[in-house]
């Protein structure tokens, strides 16, 4: 770089073009939050969808599951899968784990009661009608 | 000129080490992983999967961070021209970081993470069971408490001393990492809002503070190692820096997608994002550039090895990786597959494990007394870099093949497949990605040799010693 490019030169252009980038950030980020309700449904975060993330955490699901694309890559993408399997399937489904057959990849059991199940399978469904811009690209996942 | 220009200097030592050994158990955890993709039951139910995964990503952060801290206990000193503020707080956040960093991967796993939810106060404050966040609320409080004594630490002395842009650079980047870990504090029930304010811990510090960390870094290596003009190479670093930020901080958007927030993101976070290259593409010509207007010859060959190393691994691995499927319409078929984990895989590794080799490489030996490692030991540090970089590439690229036919049978076909009959189909790179995941393992044990190994005394044959006669 030329002489006529100084270290102070550089040194503003890195405060004023942060400054700049930091402004943007948060004004497209304020506009997103006003957004949000029309996208996220929040309506419906009920007690049980609460309850249901709740133990989507505690059991550290996302260390195997991707869910709307993130987490771990080991096992299927879960933001779909209420309309992929349906409610009966998923809770038949944490029940029979694991399924023991050897080579498989395994899932742990844990015990869930009926009412967790359905807090579970509630939280789910509420984040399988959150607005993805249409993602995944089929009910794969 | 002493070794170490200023006593306190020293504390880095413990923390380099405790980083290699850290480093050591997340590799061996990843094999296990690796395993775990082919051989479905392997360690069922003793280890599974995600707590394999828990401590293979964390222990990744925490032994980053030992290096980090490492690196700034050591460069600041030297840069301001001063003795650290307290070399005993130092010494004190050194035990706390490692003992709550170890008892939180022994709390992975000896119990249940239900369990460890209970006992490691999510019912106080439900942060855990995030991804890359899943440390106990308690050791989240533990990580405050060590960031913010460090930080203390690090300023005071920057700010009796001479300031340089290194450290200021520096400093703003360990400013930013701890600010921006607050937001692991904020799990709202809404999983979009969850979600959104994530990134602001993952992506702006991988993605945005860290890059200035590691820009102070090498910037400080090369002025040791070339003896270029501290000028040029400061008037550099702002350039790096600023193209960083700029591309980094709207880049957040490339998350953004398909998650819940607005479509705009698709284009906000496409164009920003597709220009995150840059910064890591102006580190490799500077790297290079520095190296060839040296003004001396550093007799440490291994730590300019890995100086340039990183400068290329991570425009290659955080730049063209990330670049593959960062735009919108390519990313809505790749998204969480593979390829994000063949991305993860050598961003991290060619720009944050690398430049932490770096540092250690240049300042380890002088810690140990000596300006430099004998040559032999170079040499075996230089056969772990080729070993463990040809390794990790080979990684990527088995990854990324995986990634690619995954999108492929699971995404784009018109009769698309589920997830485990597509996984049956991707066990030969799988199968790959573990034989080069032991390739690695084997650079790793040569890298650990390489601090003890001496030159081999010379001998010299009985008959050929001939009087010199004249």
């Amino acid at each position: 770089m030329s002489a006529f490019f100084t270290k102070s030169m550089a040194r503003n252009i890195f405060y004023g073009g942060t400054l700049f980038s930091v402004l943007l950030f948060l004004a497209l980020t304020l506009h997103t939050t006003w957004a949000l309700p029309k996208r996220d449904h929040r309506e419906n975060l009920t007690e049980q969808v609460v309850r249901g993330k709740h133990l989507w955490e505690t059991r550290n699901c996302i260390g195997c599951h991707t869910l709307l694309g993130e987490g771990a890559y080991f096992a299927p993408e879960l933001g779909n899968v209420y309309p992929r399997r349906g409610a009966d399937f998923i809770k038949v489904w944490i029940k029979a784990q694991p399924t023991k057959v050897p080579g498989r990849r395994q899932m742990p059991q844990f015990n869930f009661t009926d009412q967790q199940l359905d807090d579970l399978v509630a939280f789910l469904k509420w984040t399988s009608e959150i607005n993805t811009e249409n993602w995944p690209p089929n009910i794969q996942g | 000129m002493p070794l170490l220009q200023y006593q306190s200097q020293a504390v880095a030592k413990p923390y380099f080490i405790a980083a290699i050994g850290l480093f050591v158990g997340q590799i061996l955890f990843g094999l296990i992983m690796g395993l775990q993709y082919v051989v479905g039951d392997f360690l069922f139910p003793a280890i599974p999967f995600n707590i394999a995964r828990m401590v293979h990503t964390n222990l990744l952060i925490v032994w980053l961070l030992f290096g980090f801290m490492g690196a700034a206990y050591y460069l600041v000193p030297e840069e301001s021209e001063t003795e650290l503020h307290s070399p005993l707080l130092a010494h004190l956040m050194f035990w706390v970081f490692l003992i709550a960093g170890v008892l939180t991967v022994v709390g992975y796993l000896s119990v249940s993470y239900e369990r460890l939810t209970e006992i490691g106060g999510n019912n106080l404050l439900a942060t855990m069971g995030r991804e890359f966040l899943e440390q106990p609320t308690y050791t989240k409080i533990g990580i405050v408490i060590v960031a913010l004594a460090f930080l203390y630490n690090i300023g005071m002395t920057v700010l009796k001393g001479r300031k340089t842009a290194i450290t200021i650079i520096l400093l703003t980047g360990l400013i930013g990492l701890a600010f921006f870990f607050l937001f692991a504090f904020y799990n709202p029930a809404n999983l979009v809002k969850d979600k959104f304010y994530w990134w602001w811990v993952v992506h702006l510090w991988v993605e945005g503070v860290w890059e200035l960390i590691m820009a102070a870094i090498l910037g400080f290596v090369l002025i040791k190692i070339t003896g270029v003009d501290r000028e040029v190479i400061e008037k550099w670093l702002y350039v790096i820096i600023t193209l960083a930020l700029i591309t980094g901080l709207v880049g957040t958007g490339h998350h953004y997608y398909w998650i819940g927030a607005p479509g705009y993101w698709q284009w906000w976070g496409g164009v920003f994002s597709a220009l995150e290259p840059l910064p890591f593409f102006a580190m490799t010509i500077f790297c290079f550039n520095m190296v060839n207007r040296r003004r001396r010859d550093h007799p440490n060959k291994a730590a300019t090895l890995w100086a340039l190393g990183t400068a290329v691994m991570a425009f290659l691995g955080a730049g063209v990786w990330g670049f593959l499927h960062t735009l919108a319409p390519i990313n809505y078929y790749t998204h969480g597959t593979q390829l994000t984990a063949a991305h993860g895989h050598m961003a991290f590794y060619g720009a944050y494990v690398m430049v932490v080799l770096t540092i250690i490489s240049y300042a380890m030996p002088r810690l140990r007394g000596r300006e430099v490692n004998p040559e032999r030991a170079q040499v075996l540090e230089m056969w772990s870099f080729w070993l463990m970089t040809v390794s990790m590439v080979f990684i990527t690229l088995f990854l990324t093949a995986a990634g690619i036919v995954q999108s492929w049978l699971q995404r784009i076909i018109p009769n698309p497949q589920s997830f485990m009959a597509v996984q049956d189909q991707l066990n030969i790179f799988y199968w790959l990605r573990e034989l080069a995941g032991l390739v690695f393992l084997v650079g790793l044990i040569v890298y650990l040799y390489s601090f003890f190994a001496q030159n081999k005394p010379q001998t010299v044959e009985a008959g050929e010693a001939q009087p010199v006669t004249s």
